[in-house]
């Protein structure tokens, strides 16, 4: 009974939200509105990380990842002429793909040195985007990517129009990821991070399953490169290097990992104080120091991240009201 | 005679230059328990980790239901029915008890990718859940159903670890000193928990200290001492025989 209360509260949370993220463009300007097109392209990016980091393994090579998605849509599109939203498939595609591969050399690691490992795959797939010219563009990388199609008098030049497709592409692809966690492939990652030898004792093939959620990762963060690259129209190996792997950490981190909107939470209040507050003031090249200083804080004062301040609220709430009136309930966080 | 589930045949397994099991041969007859006594450091456990695929062996075999398995990986064997527990408790401690059951059917419950993210699989995981719910009610764990397992006290994780080892439909249990620190009420219940297992034609093999419940349990014994066979036969034949008595009290005189 509480379970279908709780499913009702969730489905009108998702609605309003879905009502705001709907009206959101028209309220800001037009440098913002870029600004909004990246941040749900990154909500995806973070979102995909999560899933991996499910396992308990953590990876320095999911923008690299992300990276060979926007570079292989980019490719499929310019040099063979496939249709864009093809190749955004076939980019992504490539992403799992090259995942599946890497699985074998990594997955005999874990821990620390799994975060190195995929740290130095991630530096050799850039390597290879520097050196190969032909067809990669080395260092300057690839310009010129092809962008969306329009769709009768649809341009997706406008940011607006492109921030409703990335928010239909980005909410299909999180309902997808949100499956997924909640169902036995969600609670079989989770036995892999605690306990992977009872879980093999029971029968689950430890490899494959990190490899699944890899290369399911590696996947949509391959999608979120390719919307990325269809925007913005030209990719180069510096726009996938580690530091930018660094603020999809501290996106994570700072959101905090054991809720699925946890990193969504992290990267959109760092988005705002970045990219809303922080340019408002004209401050915003310091975007680095000011990561730096949120990601200390945020391990200092709220070592379980943002994510832990919602049920807290909540208990707040209940705790203030001698009768819980139902009527309030709904307009609570899930 | 019947043909045994399990045999092991001149199997050896070493650490550097310790050898832990030394040209070990037993076979296990069907519907038993067989127990495998032995002192501290005898290689017990390394015995069980090297039927069960967690080490290959140094030399020697282990055929399970005629098949030769020897070096077969874990969750492979476990597939086929050889399911094992762990000396030390062992759980999803993050889980609810629930989920720790409901996570050892996983091969029972196996469903494609589209399946499961379209739902499709709700018929297989209500029939684990209902499978995790009734090995709940056998050991008793009914009430503690939503409980975190980290919370729950000793001796029913130990419960919910055999739990967690039948949801995964064994044909031979190994179960690795099951009975550690109960108490006597509590090992009482779980002996005979485990003959109801036996009688569900499970074959069980149980390594453990509480001689009692060995003696009490055991339909065949295989004793161990630095690795190697020292004997084997019925509770009553190994009870009596001076090299077993010789071995324990040589290990107790270590130990003072
Ligand atoms: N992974 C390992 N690496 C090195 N030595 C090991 C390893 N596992 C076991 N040993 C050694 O092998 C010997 C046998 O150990 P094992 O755990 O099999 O004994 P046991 O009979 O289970 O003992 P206990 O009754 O104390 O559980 C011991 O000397 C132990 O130190
Ligand atoms: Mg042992």
């Amino acid at each position: 009974m509480s379970d279908s209360k709780t499913t009702i509260t969730v489905w009108i949370f998702a609605l309003t939200l879905l009502a705001g993220l709907l009206v959101l463009p028209q309220l800001l300007s037009y440098s913002q509105r870029e600004i909004a097109v990246f941040l749900i392209i990154n909500v995806l990016l973070v979102v995909s990380y999560r899933l991996m980091t499910l396992t308990g393994e953590w990876s320095l090579g999911h923008v690299v990842i992300m990276g060979v998605g926007a570079y292989a849509s980019a490719l499929f599109s310019k040099r063979l002429g496939v249709p864009v939203p093809l190749s955004m498939f076939l980019g992504a595609s490539t992403a799992g793909l090259t995942a599946v591969v890497l699985s074998f050399p990594l997955f005999r690691m874990k821990g620390f040195y799994f975060l190195i490992g995929s740290f130095a795959a991630g530096e050799v797939i850039r390597l290879i985007w520097k050196y190969f010219t032909f067809p990669f563009g080395g260092a300057k990388g690839l310009n010129l990517i092809p962008s969306f199609p329009d769709i009768g008098w649809i341009s997706f030049f406008d940011p607006v129009n492109y921030y409703y497709l990335c928010l239909i592409v980005v909410s299909v692809s999180l309902f997808i990821l949100y499956r997924v966690e909640r169902s036995r492939f969600g609670l079989t990652f989770h036995a892999l991070h605690w306990q992977d030898k009872l879980a093999e004792s029971v029968g689950v093939n430890t490899f494959r399953y990190r490899m699944l959620a890899f290369t399911l990762a590696s996947f949509f963060a391959g999608l979120s490169g390719a919307l990325y690259a269809h925007y913005i129209g030209t990719v180069n190996p510096t726009r996938f290097d580690v530091e930018e792997m660094v603020y999809v950490l501290i996106w994570a981190i700072v959101g905090g990992t054991a809720t699925f909107y946890g990193p969504i939470v992290g990267v959109v209040a760092l988005t705002i104080v970045n990219d809303v507050l922080l340019r408002a003031l004209g401050f915003d090249t310091i975007r680095p120091m000011i990561y730096g200083a949120v990601l200390i804080a945020s391990v200092l004062f709220m070592p379980d991240g943002l994510e832990s301040i919602f049920p807290k609220l909540k208990r707040l709430m209940m705790g203030r009201k001698t009768e819980p009136a139902t009527k309030s309930e709904a307009g609570e966080i899930p | 005679m019947t043909q045994p589930i399990l045999e092991v045949c001149d199997l050896s397994r070493n650490f550097g230059g310790l050898l832990a099991v030394n040209q070990l041969s037993f076979s296990v007859i069907p519907g038993t328990i067989h127990g495998i006594i032995g002192p501290n450091g005898a290689g017990k456990t390394t015995t069980f980790n090297v039927i069960s695929g967690f080490y290959a062996p140094s030399s020697g075999h282990v055929t399970y239901l005629g098949k030769d398995i020897s070096g077969i990986r874990t969750d492979r064997l476990a597939e086929i029915g050889l399911i094992r527990t762990f000396q030390g408790t062992t759980l999803f401690n993050e889980f609810s008890v629930i989920d720790n059951v409901r996570l050892g059917c996983h091969v029972s419950a196996k469903s494609g990718f589209l399946s499961r993210l379209l739902g499709a699989d709700r018929e297989s995981e209500a029939v684990a859940t209902k499978k995790a719910e009734d090995l709940l009610a056998f050991f008793n764990l009914s009430d503690l159903r939503d409980e975190e397992a980290s919370n729950l006290p000793h001796g029913h994780q130990r419960a919910l670890g055999m739990a967690v080892a039948l949801a995964a439909d064994p044909k031979i249990l190994l179960l690795d000193e099951p009975f550690t620190g109960m108490n006597p009420e509590e090992t009482a219940r779980m002996m005979t928990l485990t003959r109801d297992i036996r009688d569900r034609g499970i074959t069980v093999m149980l390594v453990e200290h509480d001689m009692q419940a060995v003696m009490g349990l055991c339909d065949m014994i295989t004793v161990m001492n630095f690795g190697s066979l020292l004997t084997e036969g019925t509770p009553k034949e190994v009870r009596t025989n001076p090299g077993v008595i010789e071995a324990y009290l040589g290990s107790a005189h270590h130990a003072s």
